[in-house]
């Protein structure tokens, strides 16, 4: 029972780095209808800044703040520079368009950084551990990655949902052209909202380089399960990218777990641990199936522009 | 008339010169990985082959070698594509690379049958040293059974009574898996295979090693992946809670990444930097010098490849087409192994000794692996009765 719990809380724990990825590629396509292949890349960023401030200022806290800083200049940098020029086009060409900058990014930090990576060590107050339940010892960054998402998820509801900033934001979205002509300074707005996607991508690169290295093309492979998690729970929709990262989160990991002895209960033990992987790595494919099927537009889809 | 003979001489010299020059040379193509992730290791092999074509003098048997080098990114679709342009198009005469068991696997078939020499210089799947085994095929590595078979039999001299089982859902990581569970004689209490390459976050994995308390866990996670594994176990409190036993996890490109954290968790190897014979002594000091690193075991392997092939060109003297003499050449192993001298099976996989190796601070204060004890002398790979190859 106790493992169970565990599993889920690593299932959230993942589910809330997703949907921090997911948030901003969502942001970005329902808002500027702006399909960004280059979001692995400002999560890469993001975890180089880290990486590179935190050993410079001699503290993880303040070299994730400044990476954040530096992440948000940016992404509202590539905005500017590159991404402007993609408005309005068809979705291939923006495909293309930021395939192009996935290649230019990794080429930067190769040039930057050299191509070994980086190692992000963290504190010696965030490498212990809690004991959450008595016999249940859980790591003390994972605990922090998971309040640190949900402060961001409240944060990023309160600010679209509560603000004037996050109105303009929903008002680009439903109607960008009226919306400008209302006097709303629209190409300000997109740069804004781009930046905020640009920090939300980074903040997870930057949470998850202590976990695992900090890498050339590490965003790639986790950006496919953001399209995955923007694809379940209804493109645009900051509420449908929470609930569905977490789906995402929790399937993957349950499976990984559990699948292997479920499968053991109806073929050798061998075998089982030769398919399990296999139809584990499936399943949330297998989800996205169904809900394409069910709700072709996502669990919660936007409201028609 | 002088004319027209003259004239007709250089047109001849004109028309043989390309001829002439395709045979003045020795054309190797290198497969290995030099984009994504684990291109450090496709760059740490190209350095070692480079610095053996230096100490050859860039030449084999008299003839001026010429290498091309590409990247199978780490695909098996990428690499078969590159080995087929390698032999079709370059026609180059020796294949050397392959760091990954499932790009080897699907490399091999075009290669083989173009009777053009393939010298894996990492990768060694089972098949290949069984019921696949080819004339055309040497490896200047280990079958990917032996090493953790070596790390079995160390566990069972410590004792280990329950174990649990990682590794890489791919070729090479069901060969570790199942060559640590042919030696080890204690129990294996779990074991899970994890989506490869791209799952880099373990902690589903982690929860159920620590519920399933084992005495050790083996795992075997190459490149990056063992960077990340290491981080993982430490976060999740396992280490020193559950001793590590490793295969292919810790070596000189992960070791700076690693750092501390490698402190302490053993691995076997059939070579390592200290190995003290004099060919091994000027590879690693050579490479230290040029690179401030130290070399790792895929660099020590691509060095050797490039030393067995330039032991078959010497011994024809250069003519390339002599496949069959370079064939009973390189099966002798006559040329200065950096591991130190080995034989062949005939499997031509190496039958060798596999050594325990740890992780120290050298006089810079920087880690590096030393070698601790011979776990297993003259080791030959368990599945060279299935190769029907024999000489």
């Amino acid at each position: 029972m106790l493992l169970v719990l565990e599993q889920c809380l690593n299932g959230l724990q993942f589910g809330l780095l997703l949907f921090l990825l997911a948030a901003g590629l969502t942001l970005v396509f329902g808002i500027m209808d702006l399909v960004n292949l280059a979001h692995g890349s400002l999560y890469m960023v993001g975890a180089y800044f880290a990486a590179t401030f935190t050993a410079w200022t001699g503290s993880f806290v303040a070299g994730a703040v400044l990476a954040l800083g530096a992440a948000l200049i940016v992404g509202m940098a590539v905005e500017v520079i590159a991404m402007r020029r993609l408005y309005g086009r068809d979705h291939l060409d923006q495909v293309l368009g930021t395939f192009g900058l996935i290649l230019f990014f990794n080429e930067l930090v190769r040039i930057v950084w050299g191509p070994a990576g980086l190692s992000l060590p963290l504190p010696a107050w965030l490498s212990a551990w809690i004991e959450i339940l008595p016999g249940l010892d859980y790591p003390t960054y994972r605990i922090a990655i998971i309040v640190t998402a949900l402060a961001v998820a409240l944060l990023l509801y309160l600010l679209v949902m509560r603000t004037r900033l996050g109105m303009l934001i929903r008002a680009g979205a439903s109607n960008r052209e009226m919306t400008g002509a209302l006097g709303v300074n629209i190409s300000l707005l997109y740069t804004l909202v781009f930046g905020l996607g640009a920090a939300l991508a980074a903040l997870a690169g930057l949470m998850q380089a202590p976990i695992q290295t900090v890498q050339i093309g590490m965003g790639e492979n986790i950006l496919f399960l953001a399209f995955v998690v923007i694809i379940i729970g209804g493109i645009g929709s900051i509420r449908g990218a929470f609930i569905a990262a977490i789906m995402v989160g929790l399937i993957d990991t349950l499976g990984r777990a559990f699948l292997p002895d479920l499968m053991g209960l109806i073929m050798s033990s061998r075998g089982a641990s030769q398919v399990a992987p296999a139809l584990s790595s499936m399943l949330i494919y297998v989800l996205m199936m169904i809900v394409l099927v069910v709700r072709p537009a996502g669990l919660f889809p936007v409201s028609i522009k | 008339m002088t004319r027209v003979l003259l004239a007709t001489t250089a047109l001849a010299l004109l028309a043989a010169t390309p001829a002439l020059a395709q045979q003045k040379t020795v054309k190797i193509g290198f497969v290995s990985t030099f984009s994504g992730p684990t291109a450090v290791i496709g760059n740490d092999m190209r350095n070692s082959f480079e610095l053996a074509l230096d100490h050859l003098g860039r030449k084999m048997g008299g003839l001026p070698v010429e290498v091309v080098y590409e990247d199978d990114q780490q695909k098996p679709e990428v690499g078969v594509q590159k080995s087929q342009k390698l032999v079709e198009s370059d026609k180059v005469n020796f294949v050397i690379g392959y760091i990954w068991s499932n790009v080897l696997l699907a490399s091999l078939k075009p290669v083989i049958d173009s009777q053009t020499f393939l010298i894996s210089a990492n990768a060694g799947p089972h098949q290949i040293a069984g019921a696949q085994c080819s004339p055309y095929f040497f490896s200047t590595s280990w079958q990917n059974d032996q090493t953790p078979q070596a790390m079995g039999h160390y566990m069972n001299q410590k004792d280990v009574k329950t174990l649990y089982l990682l590794g890489p859902n791919y070729a090479a990581g069901k060969d570790m898996l199942g060559g640590v569970t042919s030696t080890y004689k204690g129990k294996v209490v779990g074991e899970d295979l994890t989506k490869w390459p791209d799952q880099l976050d373990f902690s589903a994995e982690l929860s159920k090693v620590r519920r399933a308390r084992p005495e050790a866990a083996f795992v075997f996670y190459p490149g990056a992946a063992g960077v990340q594994f290491l981080t993982q176990y430490a976060q999740a409190g396992l280490k020193g809670q559950i001793p590590l036993y490793t295969a292919f996890t810790i070596d000189a490109i992960t070791l700076p990444l690693q750092k501390e954290l490698a402190l302490g968790v053993p691995g076997a190897q059939q070579w390592v930097n200290d190995l003290p014979n004099d060919a091994n002594k000027k590879f690693v000091a050579d490479f230290r010098a040029k690179h401030k690193a130290y070399p790792s075991f895929y660099g020590a392997q691509s060095y050797d490849a490039a030393n067995l092939v330039s032991s078959a060109v010497v011994a024809v003297n250069g003519d390339l087409a002599r496949k069959d003499a370079m064939r009973a050449e390189m099966r002798k192993a006559n040329y200065a192994s950096v591991r130190g001298p080995y034989k062949y099976g005939n499997n031509h996989f190496p039958i060798q000794n596999f050594y325990l190796q740890d992780v120290v601070k050298d006089a810079d204060g920087n880690l590096t692996l030393k070698t601790v004890a011979t776990i297993v002398e003259n080791n030959q790979d368990r599945f060279h009765n299935e190769c029907p190859m024999s000489w």
